[in-house]
């Protein structure tokens, strides 16, 4: 059985559904990062697979997941910064416990 | 059939190590098994034949985002807490679960018009021709430089000590 696009996207989704369910589910910030992590990943896979059976010369797919990964850097960088900085002053980095902007 | 047998194991490990991110309590391991989910994306994108896409994977996540969450793990010394989920666990197990279903029925039923072409390999010659090259990606490759260098600052300034 030869592997096809649909092997990938339903990889991909199964991947993002894995992420979006830590996403919603995690109290530690960090876990949320890792899933959002996750999920990007899932993105980039379906990028790189609709590049390599769609269009196969054009490699824009690949472009895109080049970009993709340049944003998930700068966001888990930034984020990591975020979280550090609220354990300093609130020593917690519950999800549940960060509630000053709740209305 | 080498690239199916490969795909089969790296998907089902792929898959497994993002399970075990979320079942495990124990942070540190959670992100030990992340490292081994982006490696096996690292190896999806080897048999999608993105020799450069799985480099640039294996360097930007596996070397750095990973360095990035195992210190702020180390920084915040919640280890022990570990990460239980919240009130939500329910509807967002039906929400992720009604979200694959839809994509996997979606994705199923549409006719893709998969190209029979043979893929570009090397891709790293054309990666950068098209980035750099006349009529290429060039605004969005300065865009993105200038995106990490003000998330680079934005991080210093966060994290820097009053």
């Amino acid at each position: 059985m030869t592997i096809g696009l649909e092997h990938y996207l339903i990889l991909s989704a199964i991947l993002f559904s894995i992420g979006l369910y830590g996403a919603l589910t995690k109290r530690n910030a960090i876990v949320i990062l890792m899933c959002i992590e996750i999920m990007l990943n899932a993105v980039n896979i379906a990028m790189v697979a609709f590049s390599r059976f769609v269009t196969p010369t054009m490699l824009t797919g690949q472009i895109f997941a080049i970009f993709i990964m340049v944003v998930a850097a700068a966001e888990a960088a930034v984020g990591l910064a975020i979280i550090i900085s609220i354990y300093r002053s609130r020593e917690t980095i519950e999800s549940t416990k960060i509630d000053l902007m709740k209305w | 059939m080498v690239v199916s047998i490969a795909f089969w194991i790296l998907a089902i490990v792929g898959v497994a190590a993002a399970l075990t991110v979320i079942w495990l309590r124990n942070v540190f391991r959670a992100s030990l098994a992340l490292i081994l989910c982006l490696l096996t994306v690292a190896g999806i994108y080897v048999t999608l034949s993105a020799d450069f896409l799985a480099a640039v994977q294996v360097l930007i996540y596996v070397g750095g985002i990973s360095i990035l969450i195992i210190l702020a793990i180390m920084l915040t010394r919640e280890v022990q807490r570990g990460s239980p989920a919240n009130k939500l666990r329910i509807p967002a197990f039906i929400v992720a679960a009604i979200f694959l279903g839809v994509m996997i029925f979606t994705l199923v039923n549409t006719p893709w018009q998969v190209s029979t072409l043979p893929p570009l390999e090397p891709t790293t010659s054309a990666l950068a021709g098209k980035l750099l090259g006349e009529g290429g990606f060039i605004l969005a490759v300065e865009i993105a430089a200038a995106l990490l260098l003000a998330a680079i600052l934005g991080a210093i300034v966060l994290v820097r000590e009053k």
